[in-house]
C-alpha cells in the first residue's frame, strides 16, 4: 500500500510552489461592484474575511430549507391557541362544548385536561430565565397577563381549529388589573434574582450628586421608549412529531435547541432519550427565541394528550402575547466645566417587567463605561405590572441604555457650544473606569475618525437649523455604540473523511446571522478545504453542546472551538503523514506545512515541495474517517484581567418636513470595531440590518397599550409600524482594524448586537440638529416632531 | 375560520340572486355568537374581508365570489367622463393613461394607499367597502360598537393616535381608511349599483355615512345591492389638482391626515373659480366642507386665502387627546396642498 501512496503523492510533487497560508490575505477576484458583492473565485482559496454568499443561501432561496411550521408527519395534527381578554384573574370556566361539536376537533386541552406537567418553577427555569417563577403554560387557572394561552384547540386540519377556537368560552373572576409603568413609580424595587449576561449597576464613585450641582454646564433629562415586540418573518411554532418509539422529535422556534430540550424535559419529567429538539433553519428571531415561548410545551402536551404529532403556530397577532422589548424611562444628569470635561453622570432606569419575573438587562452601566468621570451614581429598578416577562431584544439593555446617554451627551454638546463628536473624544475612556480595568482593544477612535471622514462631519454647522432644502430642514447628528464581547463554552466534533470531505457539528443556531457561513469559512480555510467539502451541522439538541444564539458571542465562541477542532485535525494528519513509511514529511511540523486545496504541503529546508492529499493520508491509515472532538472553554484567568467590548461610531442625516415633523433618514454611516471580521458579507448584512431597525426603533416601533383594558391594541404587522423599504435610504457599513486575542483565538468579537446601538440616538440628534426640537421618548413620530399648540 | 358556503356568479343577474340565498348550511352550531354584519358577502379582492374574518372580526355564511362578472373595464362615459369598473382593480385603475391623463389626483391617491402587491388585487368596488383601522374593531376580544353595537367604545378615553377629529359621535370615532376614496370624493364621483329594485346612482357624498348611533353601518349600501361602476365626471381638474398623504411611515401606512385638492382657476383674471377639498384620515368618511370650498370662490391662489379655508374646515374640530395634532396638522396640509394644487407652494 504504501508503495501505491507513495507514487501517487510524490508524482505531482515539485510542480508547483506551495502557497503559503495567509489568514488575512483578501480573496482574489471577489469584491464589490455597484453596491453587490461578486464571488468569480473558485470557492476553493477562502480565506478568514472573505465576502462569500451564505452556504445556506441557495437552500433558502430554493425553499430546501424547512422552517419549523414547515416540518410534519402523516400522523400530524393542529394547535389553535386561545389567548386570555383579561389581564388579571382567574378562570372560573371554560366552555368547550360548541368548540368540540366541530367537526375534526380532537380535543380542547386547558389547565384541566393538560397531561401532566410538573409544578415546581424550578422545572419550568430555561437557560435564559431571570429571577422569580416562570410562567407555566396551561399549568392553573390563573391569568397573569392580556393575551395569556389560556386553551389550545387541537384538530385534524389547522382551519377547523381555528374556527374551533372562536367558539371557546372562558368566564373568569376578574380582578384589578395595573399596566401603567408611568403610574407606578412608588412601587419600584431593586430587581431580585440574576441572569445570564447580566450584571448590576457598578458601584458608586465619586459624589456625583455634589458634583452635578457645583458643576457650571448641566443637562438633566428624562428619556422614554414605549414597548417593541421582535415580529420576526418567521412566527413561533413548534411541532412535536411522535415516533413509533415514543421518541418526540420536536421542531421548535428557538435560539437553542438545547435550552427547548432542557425545559421539555424538566417541566414534563421526561428522560433525555425521549426528546430531540431541532432547529436547523430559524427565520429571524432577535432574542424572542431565547426562551422557549409558550406553544412549546403546549405543542409537546397536546400531542401527549391527543397522541398524534401535533403543529402549533402562533399567528401574527400572538406575537405580540410573547415577551417584548421593556417599556423604560430614564433619567441622565451630566454635570460639566466649560471645556466639556464630564464632572458628574447620574444614569438611572424605571424599567417594567412581570408580576411573576424579574427581567432585567443591562441599562445604565453603558454610560459610564463610555465615559471617563470621576462622580458616578447609576441607578437600576423595576416595577411588576400585569405583563408577560419582557424578553431580550437585539442588545437588550443598551438599545434604551445607551441612546439615554448618547442623547444626552448630544445636549451637554449644545449647552456648551461643542461639536458632539470633539465632546465624546474630550472624555474618551481610555480604560474602563466602572472595573477599573483595561480594555482588551478598543478602536472607537478609529470609528469616530472613519465614520466622520466617509460622512463628511467635519462640514457640519453647529447651530441647530442651519441647513434646509425646499420645505425641510436637514440635521446631521451622531451618536457612539457599544456592546459587551463575550465567549462562552462550545463543544464541536469534526469528521474528516476519505473523500476529503469534512463534517464540523455542534448544538449552535442559525438565527439568520450566517452561522452556517462562517463557521463553514472558519473551517475551510484552517483546512485549506474548498467551502463544498465543508459541512457545518447546527441545530439538534443531541449534537456537542453550544451556547445560546444571542449576546454577540457564538462566532469567539463556536468559531473558536471549530478553530481548535480543525487543528486537532491537522495535527493527526500530520502525524499520519510523518508516521508513513519514507515519508518525506518526517521532519515537518504543524508550522511549517501548509492546509491548500485540499493538501497537506511541506517544503522542506532544501526547497522540495512535497504534497499528499488529506483523503489519501486518512486511506494511507487503514481508516475510513478521523473525528475529533473539542470543548472550548474561556480562558478566564486572562480574560477577567480586561474589559471586553464592541465599539461604533453612527452618523446620521435627516429631512424633517418643516410643517408635519415627518423625517426621512436619508443617510446614515456605522463605523464599527468588532474585532477581527471573520464572514464579511454576512458580518456586513449583520450592521446593515441593524441599522434598519435602529432607524425603525428611532421613528416607528411602538406596542401600544390601552391601560384600562390592560391590553396591547396595535397587534399586527398593518399598526405596529416597521421600517419598510421606502423608508430606508443609504447605508454604510465599515469595519476598522481590530484584532483581540483575549476575546478569542480568531481575534474576533461578535456583530449581533453592536449594529443597533446607537442607530436611534444618532437620528434623534440630527432631527434635533435639523428642527432644533428635542424629542426625548421613542418612537419619534411626526406628532412629536412638528411644532404645534403646546 | 368559520364556516361558510361560497358561490360563484357569472353575471350581475346572478350575483344579485345568489346573495339573497339564505345560506342551506345546516348550522348544528347554532347563530355566531359576534358581530351584527350582513351573513352574505360579496368577495372580489378580499385583501380588507379575509383579514376580518381571519380575525373573527366577520363573519359571512355566504360568500359570493364576483371576480367573473364583466365589471372589469376602464371607458369613457357618453357624459364626457369616465366609467372605471368596479372590478378593475386599483393598480390597472391609477396606471390606466386616461386616468392618469384626465385624473392625476385619483392616480396620486391610489398609489399613496397600501402597496403594490395590495393594489394588484383589490378591486376599485372593494376599497369603497374597507372597514377602520381602528385597534378595537380589529380585536375580537374587546367591545367595540361598530362591531358589537352596545359594547362600547373604548377608543374615546383609550388609544385614539389614529382617530377622528370631524363628524365623530359619541358611539364611534373611527376613521374611514381609503386613499382612493378621498379622490373620488373631490372628483365627486358618482357610484353605480344594482340592487333587486333595479340600477340606482349614489352621489359620492351619500355613499359613506358618519358614524352617528349606527356606527355599525359604514355606507348607504343596501346588503343585496351591489356596486357595478364608478362615474367619473367629465371635470377631471388635471391641471391644478393634488394629493397629500402623511403618514408614520412613508409606505404601508394609513393616512393621519391626507389632503385631495382641485381647483378650477380662471387663467384671465387668476381667480379660483371652483374649488373641492376632502380630508382623509380625520372622519367616518372622506371630509369635504362645501361652505369653506366657497370661501376660495372668486379668490386668488394666495396663501392667506387657503389658511382662512383651513380654519373653517376645522372650526368644529375635536380631539380626544392622543389625536389632538391631527388638528393642527390637518390645517397645514390643506394649505399646502392648495399650494401645491395652484403650483404656487414656496420653499
Amino acid at each position: 500500500m504504501s508503495a501505491s501512496w507513495q507514487e501517487s503523492v510524490f508524482a505531482r510533487l515539485n510542480e508547483q510552489p506551495a502557497t503559503p497560508v495567509s489568514p488575512s490575505a483578501p480573496v482574489p477576484g471577489s469584491g464589490r461592484v455597484d453596491g453587490v458583492y461578486v464571488t468569480s473565485q473558485p470557492q476553493s482559496t477562502v480565506a478568514i474575511g472573505s465576502p462569500i454568499s451564505r452556504v445556506d443561501g441557495r437552500a433558502k432561496v430554493m425553499g430546501q430549507a424547512r422552517y419549523v411550521a414547515e416540518h410534519t408527519a402523516p400522523d400530524i395534527c393542529y394547535g389553535v391557541v386561545v389567548c386570555s381578554t383579561i389581564a388579571r384573574g382567574r378562570i372560573t370556566a371554560i366552555d368547550s362544548s360548541a368548540a368540540m361539536r366541530v367537526p375534526g376537533v380532537l380535543a380542547v386541552m386547558t389547565h384541566e385536561n393538560r397531561p401532566r406537567m410538573r409544578s415546581m418553577r424550578i422545572f419550568h427555569k430555561d437557560m435564559d430565565a431571570p429571577g422569580g417563577k416562570p410562567f407555566r403554560p396551561l399549568h392553573d387557572d390563573r391569568v397573569y397577563c392580556s393575551g395569556q394561552p389560556v386553551a389550545l384547540v387541537i384538530a385534524e386540519t389547522f382551519e377547523q381549529a381555528r374556527y374551533a377556537s372562536s367558539l371557546v368560552r372562558v368566564h373568569y373572576a376578574v380582578e384589578d388589573h395595573d399596566t401603567d409603568l408611568m403610574a407606578n413609580f412608588k412601587r419600584a424595587h431593586t430587581p431580585k434574582g440574576i441572569k445570564a449576561g447580566f450584571s448590576p449597576p457598578p458601584k458608586a464613585r465619586g459624589d456625583a450628586d455634589a458634583a452635578f450641582a457645583a458643576a457650571p454646564v448641566q443637562i438633566d433629562a428624562q428619556y422614554h421608549a414605549g414597548v417593541e415586540h421582535h415580529n420576526p418573518l418567521e412566527m413561533h411554532a413548534t411541532v412535536t412529531i411522535r415516533g413509533e418509539d415514543g421518541h418526540l422529535t420536536v421542531y421548535d422556534k428557538t435560539q437553542s435547541s438545547e435550552n427547548s430540550a432542557f425545559v421539555i424535559r424538566h417541566a414534563l419529567g421526561l428522560s433525555s432519550n425521549e426528546v430531540t429538539v431541532r432547529n436547523a433553519f430559524i427565520g429571524g428571531a432577535f432574542g424572542s427565541g431565547l426562551r422557549p415561548q409558550y406553544q412549546t410545551l403546549m405543542s409537546v402536551m397536546g400531542a401527549q394528550l391527543v397522541k398524534r404529532s401535533l403543529k402549533v403556530a402562533l399567528t401574527r397577532q400572538q406575537m405580540f402575547s410573547i415577551g417584548h422589548r421593556p417599556e423604560t424611562w430614564q433619567r441622565v444628569r451630566l454635570g460639566a466645566d466649560t471645556d466639556g470635561t464630564l464632572r458628574a453622570l447620574v444614569h438611572e432606569a424605571v424599567a417594567e417587567t412581570s408580576r411573576i419575573e424579574d427581567y432585567v438587562e443591562v441599562t445604565v452601566n453603558w454610560s459610564s463605561q463610555l465615559y471617563a468621570c470621576d462622580n458616578v451614581r447609576h441607578g437600576y429598578k423595576l416595577v411588576d405590572l400585569d405583563q408577560y416577562t419582557p424578553l431580550d431584544m437585539r442588545a437588550p439593555g443598551a438599545a434604551h441604555g445607551v441612546h439615554a446617554i448618547e442623547v444626552a451627551m448630544d445636549e451637554l454638546s449644545y449647552a456648551l457650544k461643542m461639536d458632539p463628536l470633539a465632546l465624546r473624544l474630550k472624555n474618551y475612556a481610555e480604560r474602563d473606569l466602572n472595573s477599573d480595568k483595561p480594555f482588551s482593544s478598543k478602536e472607537l477612535r478609529a470609528c469616530y475618525a472613519q465614520g466622520a471622514a466617509l460622512f463628511g462631519w467635519e462640514k457640519r454647522p453647529l447651530a441647530p437649523r442651519s441647513m434646509r432644502e425646499g420645505r425641510e430642514w436637514v440635521g446631521w447628528g451622531m451618536a457612539t455604540g457599544i456592546w459587551d464581547a463575550m465567549q462562552a463554552y462550545a463543544k464541536v466534533r469534526a469528521v474528516l473523511r476519505a473523500d476529503g470531505s469534512l463534517t464540523v457539528s455542534t448544538a449552535t443556531s442559525d438565527i439568520g446571522t450566517g452561522t452556517y457561513t462562517a463557521m463553514t469559512l472558519i473551517a475551510a480555510t484552517s483546512l485549506g478545504l474548498p467551502l463544498e467539502a465543508v459541512t457545518f451541522e447546527l441545530g439538534d439538541s443531541t449534537l456537542p453542546t453550544a451556547p445560546l444564539e444571542g449576546g454577540s458571542c457564538t462566532v469567539a465562541s463556536v468559531g473558536s472551538a471549530v478553530d481548535v477542532v480543525c487543528e486537532k485535525l491537522k495535527r493527526r494528519l500530520l502525524k499520519i503523514a510523518k508516521g508513513m513509511n519514507g515519508s518525506p514529511f518526517e521532519k515537518a511540523t504543524l508550522s511549517r506545512v501548509a492546509f491548500v486545496d485540499g493538501e497537506l504541503r511541506y517544503r522542506t529546508a532544501s526547497g522540495e515541495t512535497h504534497a499528499v492529499g488529506l483523503g489519501e493520508l486518512i486511506r494511507a491509515a487503514g481508516l475510513d474517517r478521523i473525528e475529533e472532538k473539542h470543548l472550548l472553554l474561556p480562558n478566564v484567568l486572562k480574560q477577567r484581567k480586561y474589559v471586553r467590548a464592541t465599539h461604533s461610531a453612527v452618523f446620521a442625516e435627516v429631512k424633517v418636513d418643516e410643517d408635519f415633523g415627518t423625517v426621512r433618514v436619508t443617510r446614515v454611516v456605522s463605523a464599527v470595531a468588532a474585532g477581527r471580521i471573520i464572514s464579511a458579507k454576512t458580518a456586513r448584512s449583520q450592521i446593515t440590518g441593524a441599522v434598519v431597525w435602529g432607524i425603525s426603533q428611532a421613528l416607528h416601533e411602538d406596542t401600544k397599550i390601552d391601560h384600562a383594558l390592560g391590553r396591547f391594541m396595535n397587534h399586527n404587522l398593518s399598526e405596529y409600524h416597521i421600517a419598510v423599504n421606502a423608508d430606508i435610504h443609504a447605508i454604510d457599513v465599515l469595519f476598522v482594524e481590530e484584532d483581540d486575542r483575549v476575546v478569542s483565538r480568531l481575534g474576533a468579537k461578535g456583530v449581533g448586537e453592536i449594529g443597533i446601538v446607537g442607530v436611534a440616538a444618532a437620528v434623534c440628534n440630527a432631527i434635533y440638529h435639523a428642527t432644533g426640537t428635542r424629542v426625548r421618548s421613542t418612537p419619534i413620530t411626526p406628532d412629536k416632531v412638528m411644532r404645534w399648540g403646546h | 375560520m368559520n364556516r361558510f358556503e361560497y358561490a360563484r356568479s357569472g353575471s350581475v343577474h346572478d350575483a344579485l340572486r345568489a346573495i339573497r340565498q339564505v345560506p342551506v348550511m345546516v348550522d348544528a352550531l347554532g347563530p355566531e355568537p359576534l358581530g351584527t354584519d350582513p351573513p352574505m358577502k360579496f368577495i372580489a379582492g378580499g385583501t380588507n374581508l379575509l383579514d376580518l374574518v381571519k380575525e373573527n372580526v366577520m363573519h359571512p355564511r355566504l360568500l359570493v365570489d364576483i371576480n367573473g362578472l364583466p365589471l372589469d373595464r376602464i371607458q369613457p362615459t357618453a357624459e364626457g367622463g369616465l366609467l372605471l369598473g368596479a372590478l378593475a382593480r386599483n393598480a390597472d385603475t391609477a396606471y390606466h393613461p386616461l386616468v392618469q391623463e384626465r385624473y392625476p389626483l385619483l392616480s396620486a391617491a391610489i398609489l399613496a394607499g397600501a402597496s403594490p402587491q395590495l393594489r394588484n388585487m383589490a378591486t376599485n368596488g372593494g376599497n369603497l367597502l374597507q372597514r377602520t383601522r381602528c385597534y378595537y374593531f380589529y380585536d375580537a376580544g374587546v367591545p367595540c360598537n361598530k362591531r358589537q353595537p352596545g359594547s362600547g367604545c373604548p377608543a374615546r378615553g383609550g388609544l385614539n393616535r389614529i382617530h377622528a377629529v370631524l363628524g365623530a359621535s359619541p358611539q364611534c370615532i373611527a376613521t374611514h381608511p381609503s386613499d382612493m376614496c378621498v379622490a373620488l370624493a373631490a372628483l365627486e364621483a358618482v357610484v353605480l349599483v344594482s340592487g333587486p329594485q333595479g340600477d340606482r346612482r349614489i352621489d359620492f357624498a351619500d355613499f359613506h355615512r358618519l358614524p352617528g348611533d349606527r356606527p355599525d353601518i359604514d355606507t348607504t349600501l343596501a346588503a343585496d345591492e351591489l356596486i357595478t361602476g364608478i362615474a367619473l365626471p367629465p371635470e377631471g381638474f388635471a391641471r391644478h389638482s393634488a394629493y397629500l398623504k402623511l403618514r408614520d411611515r412613508q409606505s404601508y401606512a394609513f393616512a393621519l391626515v391626507s389632503v385631495a385638492a382641485a381647483l378650477e382657476i380662471d387663467e384671465a383674471s387668476g381667480e379660483i373659480r371652483e374649488a373641492r377639498v376632502a380630508l382623509g384620515g380625520v372622519a367616518h368618511k372622506p371630509w369635504r366642507d362645501r361652505e369653506a370650498e366657497r370661501s376660495l370662490i372668486g379668490r386668488r391662489p394666495v396663501p392667506a386665502a387657503f389658511e382662512a379655508m383651513a380654519a373653517m374646515v376645522l372650526a368644529d374640530a375635536q380631539g380626544y387627546g392622543h389625536n389632538d395634532f391631527k388638528i393642527p396638522m390637518a390645517h397645514r396640509a390643506i394649505v399646502r396642498t392648495l399650494e401645491r394644487a395652484c403650483g404656487v407652494e414656496v420653499a
